[in-house]
């Protein structure tokens, strides 16, 4: 099965081809590296920017207003920090002028921890972008979802962020993306740029693939159960799940759901789920103070107090300057397996 | 063998312009100056939280509004205005009511349904890309649509303003650098109107170049300073620059000294500067010196929109405020 970063690309090759995206651009996006992850090697429209981020998202704003359908990319999230005004402006340019101008326009950018990405390469985005109102956000956690998450995006009418969990993007997927070869070494080498000179490489799409789309909004329960809810997205939902098969073992019943779509999000499986199960535990590895998970417990407590068993509990990043380059410091900063089992068997054990 | 007309055109340049368009320049100069006026007055009546426009910009301003190839989409003109350009959307064919409901937010402001200031325009039917009130951030947006125009064909450009002081942001900076890549140079106008000040910073305080233009130098883009509060100066150069920009499909960098007559905004008062030139008053001079138009048929002239404004003012005042309910609407384009 395809990783991610493999489906992220066949996405977009799709998109280029047929949902009329015309330009993929950032830093190191064009050939020959196609992308610090590989994500866009091979595409037909992508250049290579200047390394000038407020650039990047001016430009994108500019060609979607033209007429264009740009996926710009930020090469790390940790460096779209200085287009943050940029990102609000986007958001704010189709209300402000009463709907007169809409921007069709997705940003990539990978986030989170997961690589030893020191104080630079480690950010998450999540917090601060689901704050920038106008825009929809998703995050996939699986190659099919970033797939079919990516189709969506690129049907939009409006400014969509597409958060690329790092820790992720070289994963292989468990499911098939409708179109990819069955065998992993026949889609390498389709479509996996050599070592090397490439010059003349070009690759050999799949020629099956399809407009699987996602939709936003739209979380999925990536494992039933009934005695308390875990909501992730991003790098922190596989540990989730694993812990909750880890946990099923000494009886703990724990329903998992992958939000994917931030914003909007799908409140009424969320919902659902806690009315089931009373208990609830949300997940993510931003820092922990104004994070998006702190809004949910906010929700959770306001509409869902007199089905609640225990209080909800967020399990987020340590509220810290940075994540550190030495491994006991990463780990430490960020939940990991042994923090998000402990969190759950904790709440599932949780007696007034 | 574009060369060879460009300096055509550039003798054509010094070339005094028709009577008919001077006095269609002096109408809208006039119509613009009174818009401003009245946007002031009803600001100090307390029919408006602020006002911010571009009186002593109007020489230039309206220049580039009759300059532009008009209409929607790449094979027009897109312009990515600052907030001191109500010449150049009177030029266009705005009609100076809308101007009045923005500043009084109405829910029939036609630029943002009550939801942003004065000046801050947008129209999408003749690629005029909102305008917002963070500085220069337009600069940053103008080479995208210059991109899709390259690719596109066609000549149509791209124009972006804004201010000197403004410069100073990266946004500027990232304009010069965009719009010049050797892979792929863009048809891209950019304009810096240069007052001299930013709010209360004097340029001293601000900037040691001596020309903002020559900036552009170190890029190889074509660059020039003119002074914009002179009518056929500024017209001339802005017809002469736009034609280098639709022919060769490459940057220009056009600096036009201009005055601020009222102040940055209401913030500061609002109040006439007198020592500064005035466009207007200069242009009357010399259309009565050279007998274009008499001193009376100018002031029935501006008698004649003043009491349009006014009448347009009253209309707006007893026009109803935005539905509480309507800030649901348009957040995304399905919104409607």
């Amino acid at each position: 099965m395809a990783n991610m970063a493999q489906a992220i690309r066949m996405a977009l090759h799709y998109a280029e081809e047929h949902l009329g995206v015309t330009d993929i651009f950032g830093e190191d996006v064009g050939a020959p590296l196609g992308g610090v992850f590989t994500c866009t090697q091979g595409l037909k429209t992508t250049w290579n920017s200047p390394l000038d981020e407020r650039g990047i998202i001016g430009a994108a704003m500019g060609i979607a207003m033209a007429g264009g359908r740009p996926v710009a990319e930020i090469q790390f999230c940790d460096y779209v920090y200085n287009t943050i005004d940029l990102l609000k402006l986007a958001g704010n340019t189709c209300w402000s002028t009463f709907g007169d101008w809409n921007l069709p326009m997705v940003v990539r950018t990978p986030v989170g921890s997961g690589i030893r990405g020191s104080i630079y390469h480690s950010h998450s985005f999540d917090a601060t972008m689901t704050h920038i109102a106008g825009w929809k956000v998703v995050m996939p956690s699986t190659p099919l979802d970033a797939y079919g998450l990516l189709i969506t995006a690129c049907q939009e009418k409006n400014p969509v962020m597409f958060l690329e969990p790092k820790a992720l993007l070289r994963v292989k997927g468990e499911e098939r993306i409708p179109g990819e070869p069955d065998d992993d070494r026949a889609l390498s080498k389709l479509i996996d740029a050599p070592l090397g000179d490439r010059s003349q490489w070009k690759p050999q799409w799949p020629a099956g693939l399809e407009a699987y789309a996602v939709p936003f909004g739209k979380g999925k329960i990536v494992r039933e159960g009934t005695q308390l809810t875990v909501v992730s997205y991003g790098r922190t939902l596989p540990l989730c799940a694993k812990a909750a098969e880890t946990l099923a073992a000494d009886g703990i019943s724990a329903e998992v759901i992958d939000l994917r779509s931030l914003w909007p999000y799908d409140w009424e499986l969320i919902k659902a789920s806690v009315q089931k199960t009373g208990r609830v535990l949300f997940v993510n590895e931003d820092t922990e103070v104004t994070n998006f998970g702190e809004h949910l417990v906010r929700r959770t407590v306001e509409e869902l107090f007199y089905s609640l068993l225990a209080p909800p509990r967020l399990l987020a990043g340590k509220f810290l300057p940075g994540i550190g380059l030495a491994d006991a410091l990463e780990m430490a900063s960020v939940p990991q397996l042994g923090d998000i089992t402990t969190a759950i068997r904790s709440l599932a054990g949780e007696q007034p | 063998m574009s060369r060879p007309r460009l300096i055509k055109e550039s003798s054509e340049a010094s070339a005094p312009l028709e009577r008919e368009l001077l006095v269609r320049i002096h109408d809208l100069m006039v119509k613009t100056r009174v818009l401003e006026e009245r946007l002031i007055q009803m600001y100090k009546q307390g029919h408006g939280y602020f006002w911010i426009g571009g009186p002593g910009e109007e020489a230039f301003n309206v220049s580039l509004g009759l300059l532009m190839k008009k209409g929607q989409g790449p094979d027009f003109d897109y312009l990515h205005a600052h907030y001191r350009q109500s010449g150049t959307l009177l030029a266009l064919g705005e009609e100076p009511i809308g101007s009045l409901r923005q500043m009084k937010n109405t829910a029939t402001d036609p630029y943002s349904g009550g939801r942003n200031f004065a000046g801050h325009y947008s129209a999408r039917k003749y690629n005029v890309a909102p305008v917002s009130s963070p500085i220069e951030v337009q600069y940053a947006i103008a080479p995208g649509t210059a991109m899709v125009q390259k690719r596109h064909g066609g000549d149509g450009i791209t124009i972006v303003t804004g201010g000197d002081a403004g410069t100073a942001e990266g946004d500027f900076a990232s304009c010069l650098v965009w719009s010049s890549r050797p892979v792929n140079p863009l048809p891209i106008l950019i304009i810096v109107t240069n007052n001299k000040w930013g709010i209360s910073t004097a340029a001293e305080g601000q900037h040691g170049e001596q020309r903002i233009s020559d900036r552009g130098k170190a890029f190889g883009i074509r660059s020039k300073t003119i002074n914009g509060n002179d009518v056929v100066e500024a017209y001339t150069e802005l017809r002469e620059a736009m034609a280098y920009v639709r022919t060769e499909r490459k940057p220009f960098l056009l600096e036009a000294n201009v005055s601020r007559l009222y102040g940055h905004s209401s913030a500061s008062g609002a109040n006439y500067a007198s020592n500064e030139v005035d466009c207007l008053t200069d242009f009357e001079a010399k259309l009565e010196k050279d007998g274009v138009l008499t001193r009376e048929q100018m002031d029935a002239l501006r008698n004649n929109y003043t009491e349009e404004m006014a009448a347009a003012a009253r209309l707006v005042r007893d026009e109803p405020q935005p539905d509480p309910e309507s800030i649901w609407k348009h957040i995304y384009a399905e919104d409607k």
